[in-house]
């Protein structure tokens, strides 16, 4: 496939560090304030001082997708990081001592996975309330899942080789045994599932906020952004289209980028 | 078979019963009283007291469980706080408009998908594979809370062809169909390319183009059955993500289905409509997986042995 070509994998690379770098960067390099109301100027279309247009509070919808950006960016991070931690040591408990205490852990999995895509993330945000706090709470409670199944497969496929065994009889301790010597045998795939992982919590966390189940409103979400959208999108449909591209070019990236690391590290899978 | 069949409907009770246990006990969790929403604020306390009583909700917590719980083997999901109707009879009242909207979206999959991943396959690398396996990518990333409203834009409003906000005729389901299919129409192309690549390349293949037998047979009449069955399995594993999605289209949409009275009961603090609907969608997903799992080990017997 020509994206999984090597340059094509740099420039994905560069365009998510496009993505991440203005992110960050949003409190001094935005030329407005996002949540700055202007109803005189509700719904401007596109113009030298507005790029993107305004929308129907006036605000500038360039200054509201930067800042969006910091948001999916954010829940992005946070649910990694967490149901990554919770998901990989759980997962490799599960494997690496096996007996009853996996078959509680595949059970509990069984469980959360039985509730399909976001249909618990919606039942949780409903029950704590819409912020982003609670949308990352949310997002992690069934994401460490993966992270759990896949490092578990990983830990039962190598926990019988020598190193393991090796490691085992010269007396360290079962949780250096599990994080020095197992974990960074089958990191790689761990790192695939994460660049998904991404690309999956930034669309959960825009269609949380959406469904106006994501972040309080006013706030510059993505999904907020096209859920207000949705409402004038006869007279202005650039207040749709803009963040729409933006959630749809950075999952786009990283699911490039996860194919590409995919093929990367196991060249088998790419057919 | 019938012992294959028995063990995994053993293996399904834990699943429903942690299912049932977890939506409960989140849902008492919401801070609030149930009584209040239904009658307001300016209720007498009296009458308060004795609709509490009514609906069980001056008991302990693990006596409403379990009461809840045998109320739902009898098939009572609660009563909806707002109609005061059975959550029962609203779910099944909206079930049709989500099965239909499924169906539309797995025959719209099942017809771009398929054709798409056979000639990727067989022109593997050549410019048709590269641009229907870019598309492919592009579904998987195209979110559809945007694709629906772009749809709306384009097909309803400029173009004028279809109707939206409706549930009536076919041409009311075009839209949402496209919408929430897109994605499974990716995921199934790139399954069907993978799996005839695969069966291209076994001996029995080899065998057959070593008699001679022509391209197009060998496609069609050799690889294409054999390649089909992982395609099955996969159509029948992505049914939840089409469920899930359908709650987002459907908000979309207007159209409606149970996802759209999921986030109504969610808007107006319905919570027995919110624990009917959560149960009732994670519990249809189960048995699905369930028959996926069954008509799998039918198709294939070596399922069974494991």
């Amino acid at each position: 496939m020509i994206w999984k070509n090597p340059r094509i994998f740099w420039l994905s690379l560069i365009l998510l560090v496009l993505f991440i770098v203005p992110a960050l960067l949003a409190p001094w390099i935005v030329p407005y304030d996002p949540e700055e109301i202007h109803l005189s100027a509700q719904l401007r279309p596109p113009s030298l001082e507005h790029p993107l247009g305004q929308d129907q509070n006036g605000s500038d919808i360039l200054s509201r997708l930067l800042y969006g950006a910091r948001i999916s960016l954010y829940v992005g991070f946070w649910v990694i990081c967490i149901a990554g931690i919770i998901g990989i040591t759980i997962g490799l408990i599960s494997g690496y001592y096996g007996g009853w205490v996996d078959t509680l852990i595949m059970r509990i999995v069984d469980v959360l996975l039985a509730f399909p895509g976001l249909l618990l993330a919606i039942a949780l945000v409903a029950v704590l309330g819409p912020n982003l706090n609670n949308v990352i709470i949310a997002l992690t409670v069934q994401g460490w899942v993966s992270y759990a199944r896949l490092v578990r497969g990983q830990v039962l496929a190598v926990k019988e080789q020598e190193f393991v065994l090796a490691a085992q009889t010269s007396g360290i301790s079962d949780g250096r045994v599990m994080f020095r010597h197992i974990l960074p045998n089958i990191i790689q795939p761990v790192i695939v599932q994460a660049t998904f992982n991404l690309a999956g919590t930034i669309i959960a966390e825009s269609s949380l906020s959406f469904l106006g189940l994501g972040v309080p409103p006013g706030t510059p979400s993505w999904g907020a952004m096209l859920s207000e959208g949705k409402d004038v999108l006869i007279d202005a449909p650039f207040v749709s289209i803009f963040p729409g591209l933006a959630i749809m070019l950075v999952v786009l990236i990283c699911n490039i980028l996860g194919d590409a690391l995919r093929d990367h590290f196991d060249p088998k899978i790419s057919r | 078979m019938i012992g294959f069949i028995i063990r995994r409907l053993l293996l399904l009770c834990p699943v429903l019963f942690g299912v049932i246990t977890l939506v409960f006990f989140l849902i008492h969790m919401i801070p609030g009283d149930p009584v209040e929403l239904m009658l307001g604020d300016s209720a007498m306390p009296t009458d308060k007291e004795e609709l509490r009583h009514q609906l069980g909700l001056d008991l302990p917590l693990h006596e409403q469980y379990l009461n809840y719980l045998q109320d739902l083997v009898q098939g009572d999901f609660g009563t909806s706080i707002h109609s005061r109707e059975p959550v029962a009879q609203e779910i099944l009242e909206r079930l049709p408009a989500t099965i239909e909207l499924m169906a539309g979206a797995m025959l719209i999959a099942i017809v771009l998908a398929i054709p798409l991943g056979l000639v990727s396959a067989v022109k593997r690398g050549s410019w048709i594979d590269q641009i229907a396996m870019f598309f492919s990518l592009l579904g998987v990333s195209i979110p559809n809370f945007w694709m629906g409203p772009m749809l709306i834009l384009l097909f309803a409003i400029h173009l004028d062809w279809l109707p939206v906000n409706e549930r009536g005729t076919l041409l009311h389901l075009i839209l949402p169909a496209i919408t929430l299919g897109t994605a499974l129409a990716s995921i199934l192309s790139r399954i069907t390319r993978s799996s005839v690549i695969e069966t291209l390349g076994t001996d029995y293949i080899r065998t057959a183009r070593a008699k001679g037998i022509s391209e197009m047979q060998i496609v069609f009449r050799h690889a294409f059955r054999n390649a089909l069955i992982p395609v099955i399995t996969v159509i029948g594993l992505q049914i939840g993500v089409l469920l899930s999605g359908a709650i987002i289209t459907e908000h979309i949409f207007d159209w409606p289905g149970l996802g759209n009275l999921l986030i109504e009961g969610i808007q107006s603090r319905n919570y027995p409509l919110v624990q009917g609907c959560v149960i009732f969608i994670a519990a249809s997903y189960v048995f699905v997986n369930l028959l996926t799992d069954l008509s799998y080990a039918f198709i294939d017997p070596r399922v069974r042995l494991q």
